[in-house]
């Protein structure tokens, strides 16, 4: 099992480990619940060194990520950041992804833990015709994620970044807790945030610094667990759960990410054709209407016929109840339609409502 | 921290006997082991059950778990409270947070279940 460079202190904070995605990781600290609210009311710090990163650089930098992706990369200015994905030719995920706009001709792209060797494969598999040169640097970067409505005041004393002007999807590189890191305001919560990467070969002052920092104003160690309640809340997409290479971006409900006026690119033929005859299928929130908890796999029915089964599914600490998403054909995909969920045998009703679940106010 | 007057499996789960009936719940460790307890699938009353057959389901954020009969018998009550409050199952795993009340269907069955000295020595070993 991989460990990432913060492992000995997870362990001394009293984080249960679990292996994911190779890595040895937190599932939880104090609990999946209190880590959760602590996000959604202070402030959480997350080690996410898991995560694959791939730098893109070269003349064709740019024409090269645009033809790998269905956003409009040529909209990013150095400085800002982009989700996006990589596509298949079927317009379905290799993976999603963000990718930094570290220059004319530099793109960053920061993929998911479970498909970091696949994705760098992919990328390193499509250059020919484009003067790039893609490196693998997951190996080399430490990655953590400081999340909630508290991140911004733990996180200034311990940077020389100018945190007021740094805006959402925007990125600066500078100093954290001493080391050099590049900083973006990102995150995988739903909350204001931040995500800090290092490629320092001993991050753990930075980790130290935050949870010293920011426990006296409630930040909380955060495990895998809460980051999964987290995102789903917010309908954030989990691979493998929501998205894959048997569900198409449109079918995922994130046309938003599809930019037809940038020009060609993979998968575009399959969109194209996806818009004019239409959806079969789509990917829509639930609630449960029953007494019950949906999880991912359990079997799906709507107007008795089994149309699939569960892409995610748990118990939401904020809102108190179960939620989840799934694919249903595109007649039954309205909020307020009622489907079945069979819970370990039994057909119990579930409601669409409208997405994200949770949505943070803004200021 | 575990009752003389239990009897426990080596799954977690305890049985306080009262007369021909018992009290069936987890334990500390498993409320530990399980995290914030959400949801308690109980059993119907009536129900006839089989040595180490599942009497229900309790499910925290993460996981799911059966809960098992420690001994064979017929369910004669379920703690309907644990609907509305299932993190009694938390709060007080060996009280208020018990699951349901079977009439044992033969006392020699509770032969083989861990006494709470035989328990505590099974979680040490269990911890290393």
């Amino acid at each position: 099992m991989k460990k990432t460079r913060f492992n000995e202190l997870h362990k001394q904070l009293g984080g249960k480990m679990i292996e994911f995605c190779g890595w040895e990781l937190p599932v939880e600290y104090a609990g999946i619940i209190p880590e959760h609210m602590a996000v959604r009311t202070k402030a959480g710090l997350f080690d996410v060194s898991h995560m694959g990163e791939v730098l893109v650089t070269g003349k064709d930098a740019l024409a090269f990520v645009q033809w790998l992706t269905p956003n409009d990369a040529s909209k990013l200015a150095p400085g800002q950041v982009q989700y996006t994905a990589l596509m298949t030719p079927e317009a379905t995920f290799v993976d999603d992804m963000l990718v930094y706009c570290m220059g004319p001709e530099e793109y960053f792209l920061v993929v998911n833990a479970a498909n970091d060797d696949k994705d760098f494969a992919w990328i390193a598999g499509h250059t020919q015709g484009f003067a790039v040169k893609v490196e693998h640097q997951s190996d080399a970067y430490s990655q953590l994620a400081l999340q909630g409505p508290l991140a911004e005041a733990i996180l200034r004393p311990l940077t020389d970044i100018d945190l007021a002007a740094l805006k959402s999807f925007h990125w600066a590189k500078g100093q954290v807790a001493g080391k050099d890191c590049l900083v973006s305001r990102t995150g995988y919560t739903g909350e204001d945030g931040f995500e800090i990467y290092t490629m320092d070969p001993d991050p753990r002052v930075i980790w130290t610094s935050l949870i010293e920092t920011g426990r006296p104003q409630g930040l909380q160690p955060i495990g895998l667990g809460a980051r999964d309640t987290l995102r789903l809340e917010s309908k954030l997409m989990l691979y493998g759960n929501d998205i894959s290479d048997r569900t198409t971006v449109l079918e995922a409900d994130l046309k938003w990410i599809v930019k037809l006026q940038k020009g060609d690119f993979l998968g575009r033929p399959v969109i194209e054709k996806q818009l004019v005859e239409g959806l079969t299928r789509k990917l829509v929130g639930f609630e449960m209407a029953e007494p019950g908890i949906a999880r991912p796999h359990y079997p799906v029915f709507y107007k008795g016929q089994r149309v699939g089964e569960v892409a995610s599914g748990t118990f939401s600490p904020l809102l108190k109840k179960a939620i989840g998403l799934v694919y249903l054909p595109i007649d039954g995909a309205a909020p307020g339609t009622e489907f079945e969920i069979e819970i370990r045998g039994k057909r119990t009703k579930a409601r669409i409502i409208p997405t994200p679940f949770y949505k943070r106010a803004r200021t | 921290m575990y009752p003389n007057d239990f009897r426990y499996t080596r799954e977690h789960e305890w049985i306080k006997v009262e007369g021909d009936e018992g009290v069936v719940g987890i334990t500390d460790f498993a409320q530990h082991q399980l995290g914030d307890i959400i949801f308690v699938e109980l059993p119907a009353v009536g129900k006839e059950l089989a040595a180490r057959q599942s009497i229900g389901v309790v499910e925290s954020v993460k996981s799911v778990s059966d809960v098992y009969a420690p001994v064979p018998g017929v369910v004669t009550a379920v703690n309907e409270a644990l609907g509305q409050t299932a993190d009694l199952l938390n709060k007080d795993p060996h009280g208020q947070g018990w699951i349901v009340r079977i009439r044992i269907k033969d006392p020699k069955d509770l032969e083989g279940l861990l006494s709470a000295g035989d328990y505590e020595k099974y979680l040490e070993g269990l911890e290393h």
